[in-house]
């Protein structure tokens, strides 16, 4: 049961979005397998430039999986393979001469467990810079010094910038992962899961930034925590089994949605 | 639809469907005893009436608190937010059509120390107009019928033309003779009551229809009650069967 979003008419009546706002990813009859099987069903949705699309659903239906074909993370397993098209700004992805490199610093990851490296907290960042830019070291300065503002973390680590970056707070090494993704100035952030491992402040902190990011970048944000999604998203996508069941903002997602099965998973009577 | 997978929400949810029906109850009875007592001139109903509608206060403060411990503490979303949400409005207009009750007991202390006057004979038939509204309302909420719900809706044109027709009989009959001003006068404000009664009944139509669909009752609804903008010329105040 996969649906076109165009064709449900998703009202784009809100202030941030109008019916001129394009489509920074455009998801086209997008299936997925893992060997044998198919674990994404054609699906096609729409990722709308600067929002934020929140991705719920019951464990397994294939929202991770949907989010690592968007910079084709799955490329690093053997087995698993694409089919359908993902067009980022009309270029299509999934296309064998895409630069898989130049994608993911295009389409740049958070991961539910940070991941800071086992480095200083500037290098954490300079790391990446240092793969694409030959940058001098004044402006390699600046660079680390507006992700980390950017990410609200440089107030509390600009004292000890050569401090490993292992020695933060949970909550303060997702923000280093988020410094480290804007580093290297993508378009698109993808977030699976990021709060899931931290407290609720960390997670209020998070929240907050994705607020403030989404005036920048496209966001796509995997979450199993509904009111999460509820809360930073402005559309939402719900999946069951591989299969997109309804896609629309958000309000409508919670308050009036109009697939059962939505309905359904919204007010916990799933299972 | 099948239940929460958390069933104290449900047990939750179905307390505060009784409270609500509970409380409707009540002020179907206070408004029946309302009208008796004005039917019966009957100034010991009428107490009773006025004093029976702490209950419904009582109702509508426990309602009040079971929908905000509700939403604090379970998050509802999509049509358990609805339901929950709209309890508190559907409280409301109980609470409101009790008041009026309590104020019509209270009038018919007054009219029944006076001469009857002719007009007091429309009062039954609305009152049993509303009575009806009043049942099916409830019926409808009860039974979650969105359809029985508009057509509660509807019938309040009905109710209006009563109104109507009684303001233009009752001012006449004042125009007749100076000495059923008073009388009058009360009756006026209880028919009134009743009227307002009807259309807080009608209130509560809407919200039932907004629990089920998500959306407001959109058609005009035939506002009936032109009271508002009625004129009786005192030389055509013949007395009109």
């Amino acid at each position: 049961m996969s649906m076109m979003a165009n064709n449900l008419g998703v009202a784009a009546s809100a202030a941030r979005t109008n019916e001129d706002t394009p489509e920074k990813i455009s998801v086209r009859d997008l299936s997925f397998f893992y060997g044998e099987s198919k674990a994404l069903k054609n699906i096609s949705l729409p990722l709308y430039e600067r929002t934020v699309t929140a991705f719920i659903g019951p464990s397994g239906c294939g929202k991770s999986t949907l989010l690592r074909c968007l910079n084709r993370m799955y490329e690093l397993y053997p087995k698993q393979r694409a089919e359908g098209e993902v067009l980022l700004d009309n270029v299509n992805i999934l296309d064998a001469k895409q630069d898989l490199n130049l994608l993911r610093a295009k389409v740049g990851m958070v991961f539910q467990k940070p991941t800071p490296f086992p480095m200083t907290i500037y290098d954490n960042i300079a790391f990446g810079v240092k793969l694409y830019e030959n940058l001098p070291r004044a402006e390699m300065n600046e660079r680390v010094e507006s992700s980390l503002r950017r990410a609200a973390l440089w107030d509390e680590v600009k004292d000890k910038l050569n401090a490993s970056g292992l020695g933060l707070s949970g909550g303060q090494q997702q923000r280093l992962c988020i410094a480290r993704t804007i580093a290297v100035r993508p378009e698109v952030i993808l977030f699976d899961e990021p709060c899931s491992a931290l407290d609720p402040i960390s997670t209020s902190k998070i929240e907050e930034l994705i607020d403030e990011l989404k005036d920048q970048y496209t966001i796509a944000i995997v979450t199993h925590n509904m009111q999460q999604a509820a809360r930073v998203s402005e559309f939402t996508a719900f999946m069951y089994l591989g299969e997109l069941i309804e896609f629309d903002r958000t309000e409508k997602i919670f308050t009036t949605p109009s697939v059962k099965k939505t309905e359904e998973y919204v007010t916990g009577r799933f299972g | 639809m099948v239940d929460h997978t958390v069933k104290s929400y449900d047990d939750e949810l179905k307390n505060l469907h009784e409270d609500i029906l509970r409380m409707g109850g009540i002020a179907e009875a206070q408004f029946a005893s309302a009208i008796q007592a004005v039917t019966k001139r009957d100034p010991d109903i009428a107490a009773l009436t006025v004093k029976g509608d702490v209950k419904l206060d009582e109702l509508n403060n426990i309602i009040d608190q079971r929908v905000v411990r509700m939403l604090a503490l379970r998050q509802p979303m999509a049509s358990d937010l609805r339901e929950i949400i709209s309890s508190l409005k559907i409280a409301a207009d109980v609470e409101r059509m009790g008041d009026y009750a309590a104020n019509i007991a209270k009038r018919s202390i007054a009219i029944a120390e006076m001469r009857p006057v002719k007009p007091l004979a429309s009062i039954p038939r609305m009152g049993r107009l509303v009575q009806h509204l009043i049942k099916d309302v409830l019926d409808a909420y009860n039974e979650r019928n969105a359809e029985k719900a508009k057509q509660v809706w509807l019938r309040d044109e009905e109710v209006d033309d009563a109104y109507n027709a009684l303001f233009r009989e009752t001012l006449t009959y004042m125009m007749e003779d100076p000495r059923n001003i008073t009388p009058c006068t009360h009756l006026l404000f209880v028919a009134k009551n009743i009227e307002r009664i009807g259309d807080h009944a009608t209130n509560i139509a809407e919200t039932i229809y907004f629990i089920v669909h998500g959306q407001t009752l959109n058609e005009s609804r035939p506002k009936g009650d032109s009271s508002s903008f009625l004129v009786v010329n005192p030389d055509d105040a013949a007395p009109k069967a």
